[in-house]
């Protein structure tokens, strides 16, 4: 790794890793009387083992020019095997919270393992630490080809990734030690918010920076999904963690938003953090791997752009359907709805988009485990839309709100769609990436495949049948005009329920660790296949570049 | 002036609405021009060359 860095960017490393110990001992010393503590010494652990890794390589040769004719790829290899680690640790988390809803007694007495600090642990261990590594991986890997432009420095991309893991690693260390804002999926507290701005900010440069290299005139529009990801994700993440801390030497921090404006803005970003962390940036993943899987190109181009600008445009209004029947005004609810039934438009323009453009290629369909990973992920990405646009309508929300309804839509989105989207693309990136013929274990894939949709299945399907018996159960009166039933009798109906959604949760959680074994050893063990590029520049490139 | 909670909803219900119905214009004028075409057509074919290194 340190060897692909030019000596000036191994300073700068060692520099910015100095730097971020430096902050790191502050922390120690302001928070001694605080939990902050822990963090200002992980922090400086952190800063010393980067600058270490650094120092030690540091007199390794420099890279030659030659490097200036191929991709960058170091750091989105690096990504994969993160969003994996990531992927089998908070599984693993999920499977743990999940049993607990069953068997409670399974926090062992013990507060770091109680429900309310897990759960988190397993929300954000996902959704940033799984799918934020595999979203920096394949984006920096798409906008590169795509732009037919390698990125213009080594540094950038490594501080992007390292410092989103620092800033997931103090997330869910702080869970644990009872850290928390109370947001949800922005639980992470004021210093790692700050932190998170700088590398996201880093990130957003890059990507324009590659893009503005880039060779090829017209902007691939997978790169579109992914600059509305980085871009908005960026907006939302700054305004819903406005917040002024206790003091430098405290943890916690106050929103400046309160009441209902407090509840509208967290929504409003979490919301929108479903749509371009969960959906735009997976988007860009599908619009480009799923085509490059199947070598056929896109069923129609300008129906993906149409539905690019309809997703950014529309989504932007939707937060309010999660407020329904609370202290919002009656016409933000409206919007919020209105605009969420209007949003199955572009949504199911993608997910027909992209099976229309497996419409003939059927046959691959069915031998191609990596495929049919893709083709699954876009059924569930019409599935969940269609979904949420029906309980985002008012009548139904009122069913729907607190139940696991919810829980099972979130999973129909999370499991169906967004992992089984990264998982065909990770199968098709790992052999082209390493320059391997294919993947280590075609059976393997095809065991995962199967693991990871009856996993899928049997999650929702839990949860659908329990959430409207729990819905209904809440609103069933007697004669006499009381509630049928106690709280406790609802609980009691839930437990075969947490017991099968337990069940299909261990089954995805086998897929995940049986992938990363494949893509373990299709690192390690399959010898490398003929070059898979052309070494010949491509003479065209100059003419078009001129278009 | 004082902004209050029906100057809101009056800006956001007609200045609101334009907005959105003249973005949707430019969208689909941008999407369908007959120029645009071949541009587009040559990127959904472009990714699926197989050459794997940056043009120079
Ligand atoms: C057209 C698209 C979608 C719409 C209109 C929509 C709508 C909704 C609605 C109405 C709720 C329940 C809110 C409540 O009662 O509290 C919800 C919850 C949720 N949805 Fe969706 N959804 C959509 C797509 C997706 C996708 C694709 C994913 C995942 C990748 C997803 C992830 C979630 C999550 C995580 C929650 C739980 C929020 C919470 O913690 O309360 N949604 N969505």
């Amino acid at each position: 790794m340190v060897s692909t860095l030019t000596r000036s960017e191994r300073q700068a490393a060692i520099g910015v890793s100095v730097l971020v110990a430096i902050c790191g001992l502050a922390f120690a010393a302001l928070g001694r009387h605080d939990v902050l503590e822990i963090h200002g010494f992980l922090i400086l652990a952190f800063g010393l083992l980067c600058a270490f890794a650094v120092i030690n390589g540091y007199y390794e040769p420099e890279p030659t020019d030659e490097r200036l004719a191929s991709y960058y790829d170091a750091p989105i290899k690096a990504g994969i095997a993160l969003s994996m680690a990531w992927a089998v640790f908070a599984l693993f988390i999920g499977v743990w919270v999940a049993s607990l809803l069953a068997w409670p007694n399974l926090t062992f007495d013990q507060a770091w393992a109680s429900f309310g600090r897990l759960r988190p642990v397993h929300t954000t261990g996902i959704i940033f630490g799984f799918g934020g590594n595999a979203l920096i991986a394949t984006s920096f890997h798409v906008m590169q080809r795509t732009s037919r432009a390698r990125m213009p420095d080594q540094f950038s991309a490594w501080f992007v990734l390292i410092g989103f893991n620092l800033f997931c690693l103090l997330s869910v260390t702080g869970y644990l030690v009872g850290v928390t804002q109370s947001k949800e999926y922005a639980e992470a507290e004021w210093y790692a918010d700050i932190w998170l701005v700088i590398v996201w900010v880093t990130y957003f440069i890059l990507y324009v920076r590659t893009i503005a290299r880039r060779k090829e005139p017209h902007i691939y529009v997978a790169n579109w999904y992914f600059l509305a990801f980085i871009l908005v994700v960026a907006i939302l993440h700054i305004v819903n963690n406005i917040a002024v801390p206790v003091s430098l030497g405290h943890a916690k921090s106050y929103p400046v938003w309160s009441g209902v404006q407090d509840a509208m803005v967290q929504w409003w970003y979490g919301h929108n953090a479903v749509a371009f962390f969960l959906t735009a940036g997976f988007l860009g993943m599908l619009y480009y791997y799923l085509p490059v899987r199947a070598q056929r190109p896109i069923f129609s181009y300008r129906l993906s752009i149409l539905s690019f600008w309809g997703i950014t445009f529309f989504y932007m209004w939707a937060g309010s359907h999660h407020l329904h029947y609370t202290a919002l005004p009656h016409w933000v609810q409206t919007l919020g709805m209105t605009f969420s039934v209007m949003l199955l438009v572009p949504s199911w323009a993608s997910a027909g988009n992209a099976l229309l453009t497996l419409n003939g290629a059927w046959h691959r369909v069915r031998d191609d485990a990596t495929l049919r990973f893709m083709m699954v992920a876009a059924v569930f990405y019409g599935l969940s839309t269609f979904e949420g646009s029906f309980m985002a309508i008012r009548p139904v929300n009122s069913l729907s709100h607190y139940t696991d309804w919810t829980v099972g839509h979130v999973h129909a989105g999370a499991l169906g769609w967004v992992a089984l989207i990264t998982f065909g693309s990770f199968y098709t990136l790992v052999p082209s990436l390493w320059k391997r013929e294919r993947m280590y274990s075609p059976a393997l894939v095809e065991v995962h495949f199967w693991l990871a949709l009856a996993g899928t299945l049997v999650y929702i399907f839990a949860m659908w049948n329990s959430g409207v018996i729990q819905g209904l159960m809440w609103r069933t009166y007697t004669e006499e005009g009381t509630l049928a039933y106690s709280f406790i009798d609802s609980l009691v109906a839930m437990y075969p329920y947490y017991i099968a959604r337990t069940l299909g949760g261990l089954l995805f959680f086998v897929g995940a660790i049986i992938g990363s074994y494949n893509i373990w050893m299709t690192v390690r063990a399959v010898p490398l296949a003929a070059d898979r590029g052309s070494d010949i520049p491509d003479s065209s490139a100059v003419a078009v570049a001129g278009e | 002036m004082d902004i209050d909670h029906d100057t809101l909803v009056f800006f956001s219900k007609s200045w609101g609405l334009f907005y959105l119905l003249a973005f949707a214009i430019c969208v689909l004028a941008y999407t369908f021009w007959p120029s645009n075409k071949k541009r587009f057509n040559k990127a959904k074919k472009s990714i699926l060359d197989p050459e794997d290194k940056p043009w120079q």
